[in-house]
């Protein structure tokens, strides 16, 4: 592992600090997305980003904003390059990211499901799942809302790729989950 | 550059555009679902599977060249995909039947090659748990299709019979992609057997594959409703080139 110097823990620190297109509340940081920051000289950084998923389209606007802060903050060349090893999963997900999505209505991802791998087993309802703690070993999705852990799934995609609609049964209201990767 | 690592190269490119393609036509085709499908949640998750679909197809046609070019410009005989992708979306059983047999296939494809050491090793850990979703989401909707009514079973009955013989594709050998196809076969074989049989159905006894077809796809041979689907994907950037928003 080489040590970043200090201009680059700098930008690193700016570049994460750029608020996530589509979940303002977060920062690239909180989301885990950015991954390092390489000078080539004071005025020549690239920036190593992950997408959270292979086709999220949030990518070119994360760039463009990351592009946008450095370049604000006296760097000429800046360039945002797409890693995609080590995959990024739910995991990278800091715990301060975590209480935000929580605030701001959106049911955090699980921990411990960076490889959800072999059959998961399932149950069948009418339409709909109810399902207090999914059968993937991960347990309950609480409300963000209550906090009741009776809640069910709606539907297995939502408004994006990385989230889940689910409905709490206690208090009534439906709510994202983002899904564990 | 050396003649092996030449020919490797070769070898490679030449599998990422038969993965990609396979990608960017289901792709294609599960967008066209869009202000379609019979439930909102349907539109949504069909959507959402395409635009996984779309990201991993962008991946490995830029591996192979211009993804634009290649998505865009290229004729019918050039296109490498699975016959089973592009086949038309039918009713939402045969959607459903089409998104079992290849979710199931590349559920397994990427999960061998994200272990290996090969080019697509990356993109392969992220996707296959991409794919991950895809699959469940077509085995409920199987379970729930073919254990409903008598008329959503005899739908998904049906697609199932109609889409079998285009299965065997899958397990033909890709050049450039190392992971052994028949153990994989087996491995889908089993998977796709036993959820069948869960949502009593009946796992078809035709062939797998017509004998003048095996590996046609993969050759650029496609079945009719290609053409009419790529001129309708391809028209935009044909008619207006370079065009930017």
């Amino acid at each position: 592992m080489v040590t970043a110097t200090p201009l680059e823990a700098e930008l690193l620190e700016l570049a994460g600090s750029v608020p996530d297109p589509e979940l303002p509340v977060l920062t690239l940081r909180e989301l885990g997305v950015v991954r390092a920051v390489h000078a080539h000289g004071p005025d020549s950084v690239e920036v190593e980003l992950t997408p959270t998923y292979t086709g999220c389209p949030a990518v070119e606007v994360m760039s463009l904003d990351i592009e946008r802060v450095l370049r604000g903050h006296g760097v000429r060349e800046v360039t945002v390059r797409t890693v995609l090893a080590p995959a990024w999963s739910t995991d990278d997900i800091t715990d301060e990211g975590r209480r935000k999505l929580r605030e701001f209505g959106i049911a955090p991802p699980r921990t411990g499901a960076a490889a959800p791998t072999g059959p998961v087993p399932v149950t069948l309802g009418a339409t709909r799942t109810r399902s207090d703690a999914p059968a993937d070993g991960l347990g309950p999705v609480p409300c963000p809302h209550c906090g009741s852990a009776e809640t069910e799934l709606l539907s297995r995609f939502s408004s994006t790729a990385c989230k889940a609609l689910r409905r709490c049964l206690a208090c009534r209201e439906p709510f994202d989950h983002f899904k564990e990767l | 550059m050396t003649t092996t690592s030449a020919a490797g190269t070769a070898a490679a490119t030449a599998a990422a555009l038969a993965l990609g393609d396979d990608a960017l036509v289901l792709s294609h085709r599960l967008g066209e679902w869009a202000g379609h499908a019979p439930v909102l949640e349907e539109e949504v998750a069909l959507a959402n599977i395409a635009l996984d679909l779309l990201g991993q197809a962008r991946v490995l046609l830029s591996m192979a060249g211009d993804e634009d070019e290649l998505a865009f410009l290229r004729e019918e005989r050039a296109f490498r995909n699975l016959q089973l992708v592009e086949q038309p979306n039918g009713d939402f059983a045969h959607t459903i039947a089409r998104q079992l047999f290849f979710s199931a296939h590349q559920y397994l494809l990427y999960g061998e090659l994200a272990s290996g050491d090969s080019p697509f090793a990356p993109l392969a850990a992220k996707a296959v748990k991409e794919t991950a979703y895809h699959r469940d989401h077509a085995e409920q909707w199987t379970l729930r299709l073919g254990d409903g009514t008598d008329e959503s079973h005899a739908r998904m009955q049906r697609a199932v019979d109609a889409l079998w013989r285009y299965t065997g594709e899958m397990f033909q050998p890709v050049e450039g992609v190392e992971a052994d196809p028949s153990h994989r076969e087996a491995a889908w074989l089993e998977w796709t057997g036993e959820v069948l049989r869960r949502a009593t159905l009946t796992v078809p006894d035709g062939p797998r594959t017509g004998a003048w077809a095996a590996g046609a796809g993969r050759q650029g041979l496609h079945t009719e409703p290609f053409g009419r689907m790529l001129a309708e994907m391809q028209h935009l950037h044909r008619s207006h080139p370079g065009a930017a928003w």
